[in-house]
């Protein structure tokens, strides 16, 4: 047993918290029948999974997490949400009775199957650290390693870019 | 001097909030005094020399008064929703280098750490004009959202193009290169830079909601935006998540292109208390400049507003981006050097 007084014993007691943030995020995500609520639980959801990356020694992605899925992926849904529906809460559909069982039967064998895989592959052990995280290597790892993903990334959001201006063309009248 | 490491944090989080909160009532001081002299009138001047204890003076009206939540905002967003602008800007301080030592975490991504947390501060203001349940707040939330995602673009590939140049994301870092008079800052490295940092910084006021693009509050049209349903602290600490961003986009143009806290010239010490001496000099000036331009220059309008930010803002900083990358790479091959 670790005394709660130790560094070991505190960094514990902040793994706790961060995931009961990123749990609590989750359940109001879900629950939560009012939309810009359920996003705000979405986005503390985030949060608590960016707390944990950084628990992990990766700050970068952790940072990435904050940047891209709080500030942008959060943001733009909230923002369509209120585009598009202002004013009152809108009643999720009826569920039918079987919903919640099955649900709640698939979630449970996701879990069990995650955490069987968790408990029983020989994870190598993590170096400390992988690289100094500087830009430069951030740079050789894109252009080398993971060049095919990078280039296929650019190409999902050329390809992005194209149909947002399609779209926004369309909605215009012919001036 | 050296504190052991608990101490260290507690005396860097004990410093910030007390620098954040004194700088968010000084400000408004300092704020109404430029607009009064801006505008042939001397500001305020009854409590205490020269006003000075007004900000002091507001802050008890503000704590005094009562917190309503009207009926039909959504609680919990309604009251978390200061919070969500206010607590970013505050953690974005902690690897803002006020001197050579005077850090609270050197971050080997703290440029990144910066704008993530920013990034933060739009939810909270679209939180707060969606809980509200007002029309003039959520029309004004829509607006602060629009402006903030168009101008996050030219912000970042300014950043992308510092970056560049500096190969590196630590803020220390970046002002320890800028070392040795005014002529070694990323403001001169080249002549592209006064435009990457005219861009950065009409970014930056575009990102804070000032004027002359304060569209979010325009009180014209909006009353007070998406603070009107807000009374005594509520409002209070949306001001101060204000201000507070204000101090945070101004430190980062001060790091990015004017030096950081290296002093401007050689023969003028930057060591110790000098390095924040100089360091805040460049930051108040800026924000200086700030208030300067929100009373000389009108509100735009929402379309001109979008319109520089995407025909002209966005094209220009790629342009530098390409030429500052050309100029790194290409032009060493050109001339034969390294």
């Amino acid at each position: 047993m670790i005394s709660l007084f130790t560094a070991e014993g505190l960094a514990g007691l902040v793994f706790l918290f961060i995931v009961a943030v990123t749990v609590g995020g989750a359940l109001i995500a879900v629950g939560s029948p009012r939309l810009p609520r359920a996003v705000a639980g979405l986005a503390i959801c985030f949060i608590g999974v960016a707390g944990l990356y950084y628990f992990l020694h990766s700050p970068f992605v952790a940072v990435m997490e904050m940047l891209i899925y709080v500030g942008a992926v959060c943001v733009t849904i909230v923002f369509a949400i209120m585009l598009a529906d202002p004013g009152d809460e809108q009643k999720v559909g009826r569920r039918s009775a079987v919903a919640a069982p099955v649900g709640f039967g698939v979630g449970a064998l996701l879990f069990w199957g995650m955490a069987m895989l968790g408990i029983k592959t020989m994870w190598p052990a993590a170096a400390a650290k992988v690289n100094t995280g500087s830009v430069t290597d951030i740079g050789h790892a894109l252009i080398t390693n993971y060049g095919m993903v990078f280039e296929l990334i650019s190409l999902v959001l050329l390809l992005a870019i194209i149909g947002s201006l399609v779209l926004a063309r369309a909605g215009r009248g012919k001036s | 001097m050296t504190l052991t490491e608990p101490w260290r944090v507690l005396a860097f989080l004990v410093g910030i909030i007390a620098f954040v909160a004194l700088n968010a009532a000084y400000l408004v001081w300092l704020e109404r005094k430029v607009a009064g002299h801006i505008q042939g009138r001397i500001g305020p001047k009854e409590v205490g020399p020269f006003g000075l204890l007004q900000p002091l003076a507001d802050g008890i009206k503000l704590m005094s008064k009562q917190l309503l939540v009207p009926k039909g905002v959504d609680p919990l967003l309604f009251k978390v929703a200061p919070l969500l602008v206010l607590v970013p800007a505050v953690m974005s301080f902690v690897t803002i280098p006020f001197g050579e030592n005077l850090v609270a975490r050197n971050i080997d991504i703290g440029l990144l750490m910066i704008f993530a947390f920013a990034s933060v501060n739009v939810m909270g203001l679209l939180l707060g004009g969606w809980g509200s349940n007002n029309k003039y707040a959520v029309i004004s939330a829509a607006r602060a959202v629009s402006q903030n995602v168009a101008y996050e673009i030219p912000m970042l590939i300014t950043v992308v193009t510092m970056i560049m140049l500096t190969s590196t994301m630590n803020l220390n870092e970046m002002v320890i290169q800028q070392g040795g008079g005014i002529l070694n800052w990323h403001f001169f490295a080249n002549p592209l830079m006064p435009f990457a940092f005219l861009i950065f910084f009409v970014c930056a006021l575009a990102e804070t909601n000032r004027a002359p693009f304060d569209l979010g509050e325009a009180e014209s049209e909006l009353i007070a935006g998406f603070h009107t349903e807000y009374s005594g602290m509520g409002f209070g600490v949306f001001f101060m998540g204000e201000y507070a961003n204000i101090i945070i986009g101004c430190s980062l143009a001060v790091i990015l292109f004017l030096g950081g806290w290296q002093s401007p010239f050689e023969f003028l010490s930057d060591q110790g208390l000098w390095g924040v001496f100089w360091f805040l000099a460049k930051v108040y000036f800026l924000i200086f400049c700030v208030m300067w331009i929100r009373w000389t220059y009108p509100r735009t309008t929402l379309w001109g507003l979008l319109n520089l930010s995407w025909k002209i803002l966005i094209p220009i900083s790629l342009l530098i981006l390409l030429l500052t990358g050309a100029m790194i790479k290409v032009w060493p091959l050109i001339t034969g050097a390294s």
